[in-house]
């Protein structure tokens, strides 16, 4: 499917048919137990948490959750993560370190929340904690791009040791629309932007921003998902496995070069 | 073209000998009297004045954008500071339609080569490492060589044990580089994780305007957070937030005045104290830095 133009993918990345991380989660994982609240102020619907095992390992997953209809959607702001999300990760994420269990984050977010309570309630902050915060967990992270990268609402899960990217998946600085909108002040040109952007897995496994893509069959996961759960069941068996032999210090100092050296041209 | 960069040319350089490099692009020169147009209250002030006053409007007290060498110069102790990649240009990173050219006309307009001077220099003879935006370079948009050059300004006060100075300014991520811009933040994000861990001091100084990816990067991890007075800080903008919500925000919503309120600066600084408030905080560290 490579010869499809890079709109093609956004179309498919944001088809509404296509599994959210709810849809796929129980395919992946056994005993999931979601954990809520960031202990602060609340619990955020778009950041869904908790603690399960994959293929008998206990493992802390972290997702960013768009909803599977109208009701769940609003709930969760349409996937779009609150600073209480980011801050429920961040919790998460520390207890995760604490009791040495892999952490596998799925991003699928247009962005960050933009909302006036957002703000007030420091999204900024959130961020950027949580970048610090990944950058130096010692524990093996693996992040996996479900369908929509958008922005630093999508880098807050994705500092990982590995990133990978569902094939028509798209992960970028902002959204097409609103890339368009900033540099031409046109939002309806976000399908020539899509094409300049370079913002597909092909385009980021080329930039060497992520480790691998995970193949989709024809017409998108929407359409034969088992085989894409069972590609991707592989990759995190394979890459538990290396990750969870590193010593602290090299799995740390390496994910430092990961990032450290991107960039730099 | 050339004809375009000749009267930019002429136009920056009328500026350029009336305000030193003092104060730039955002003041309006009124032909007739060579008077500066307030950004804050409107008024015109002689454009001496203002550089008298470190930029800062002597009628409302607004402070008004400065490039990153004048603020160099309010901040660091004469003679002190030793720029590091000076030269470093973005030229190379990548092909995007119209993205040398834009390069080319700020570096021009702005007199840097990036959006970033970085180095190392003393307050009041304590060394620090420091890394300064500056808003008239493409505004302060971070990209791949921003980000680097402030990697390498963190991970120079991690090794040499200085307090580690950066003073925002910026609307964020730099659009034409893609997704290697956003990658930045996790660069800058990671090597203050390093310098944390090792115990150093960093001062995150937020100037007009911190927003977007630098907003959710650096600038919002200091032990400490000082913020100009009616300094526009904060990561979504203003239009999106207000589409998406439907009405109107407040005035003074995302300002620096706005960000203490919320817990998230520790002190809103006049320019005029910023030095002082910057070295009695250097002081208090002193022996217990690293």
């Amino acid at each position: 499917m490579k010869s499809m133009s890079a709109w093609e993918r956004v179309m498919l990345a944001r088809n509404p048919q296509r599994p959210k991380a709810k849809d796929l989660l129980p395919h992946i994982f056994e005993d999931f137990i979601e954990l809520c609240g960031d202990r602060h102020f609340g619990d955020d619907a778009a950041l869904y948490g908790g603690l399960a095992t994959f293929e008998g390992t206990p493992v802390t997953v972290l997702a960013q959750s768009k909803g599977r209809n109208l009701q769940e959607n609003l709930e969760c702001h349409f996937g779009m993560v609150s600073p209480e999300g980011y801050r429920k990760a961040q919790r998460l994420a520390k207890q995760a370190e604490k009791f040495h269990r892999p952490i596998i984050t799925f991003v699928d977010t247009a962005g960050a929340f933009p909302g006036k309570e957002a703000e007030e309630r420091g999204q900024a902050e959130a961020i950027a904690t949580s970048l610090k915060l990944f950058a130096t967990l010692k524990t093996p992270i693996i992040a996996i791009v479900l369908s929509e990268g958008g922005s630093g609402g999508a880098l807050a899960l994705s500092v990982a040791d590995r990133i990978y990217m569902f094939e028509n998946a798209i992960y970028s600085i902002l959204s097409p629309e609103g890339f368009a909108s900033i540099l031409w002040k046109d939002e309806s040109r976000a399908k020539e932007a899509a094409e300049l952007m370079e913002c597909t897995s092909f385009d980021l496994l080329n930039k060497g921003i992520i480790d691998g893509i995970i193949e989709e069959s024809e017409g998108g996961l929407h359409q034969h998902q088992k085989t894409a759960i069972l590609l991707l069941k592989e990759i995190l068996r394979k890459e538990l496995g290396i990750l969870s032999k590193k010593k602290v210090k090299q799995l740390l100092d390496e994910r430092y070069k990961k990032f450290r050296v991107m960039g730099n041209v | 073209m050339n004809q375009l960069f000749k009267k930019r040319k002429e136009q920056i350089s009328i500026v350029q000998q009336f305000f030193n490099r003092v104060v730039k692009t955002e003041v309006k020169v009124v032909e007739a009297s060579q008077l500066v147009i307030c950004d804050g209250c409107k008024q015109a002030i002689a454009p001496e004045s203002i550089k008298a006053n470190q930029g800062v409007c002597i009628h409302c007290g607004y402070h008004m954008r400065i490039g990153a060498y004048d603020r160099l110069s309010l901040l660091l102790d004469e003679g002190t500071f030793r720029e590091i990649d000076k030269k470093r240009t973005s030229f190379h990173v990548n092909d995007f339609p119209g993205y040398k050219k834009k390069l080319y006309q700020y570096q021009q307009a702005a007199n840097v080569n990036e959006a970033v001077v970085c180095g190392s220099g003393q307050i009041s003879g304590v060394k620090v490492a420091i890394a300064v935006m500056d808003s008239y370079f493409m505004m302060g948009s971070m990209g791949s060589v921003v980000g680097d050059k402030i990697t390498k300004t963190i991970e120079m006060a991690t090794q040499k044990k200085f307090p580690l100075l950066i003073v925002s300014s910026s609307g964020g991520a730099r659009m034409q580089e893609g997704i290697l811009s956003l990658m930045q933040m996790a660069k800058t994000s990671a090597a203050l994780a390093r310098l944390d861990e090792a115990g150093g001091l960093y001062i995150s100084i937020l100037t007009h305007p911190t927003t977007g990816g630098v907003s959710a990067s650096y600038a919002m991890l200091g032990d400490i957070i000082l913020a100009e007075p009616k300094a526009t800080i904060g990561f979504a903008g203003r239009r999106v937030i207000e589409k998406t919500i439907n009405e109107k925000l407040p005035d003074h919503f995302q300002t620096s005045e706005f960000l203490k309120e919320k817990g998230f600066v520790d002190q809103v600084v006049t320019r005029h104290q910023l030095k002082d408030t910057c070295s009695k905080l250097l002081q208090l560290h002193q022996g217990v830095n690293l």
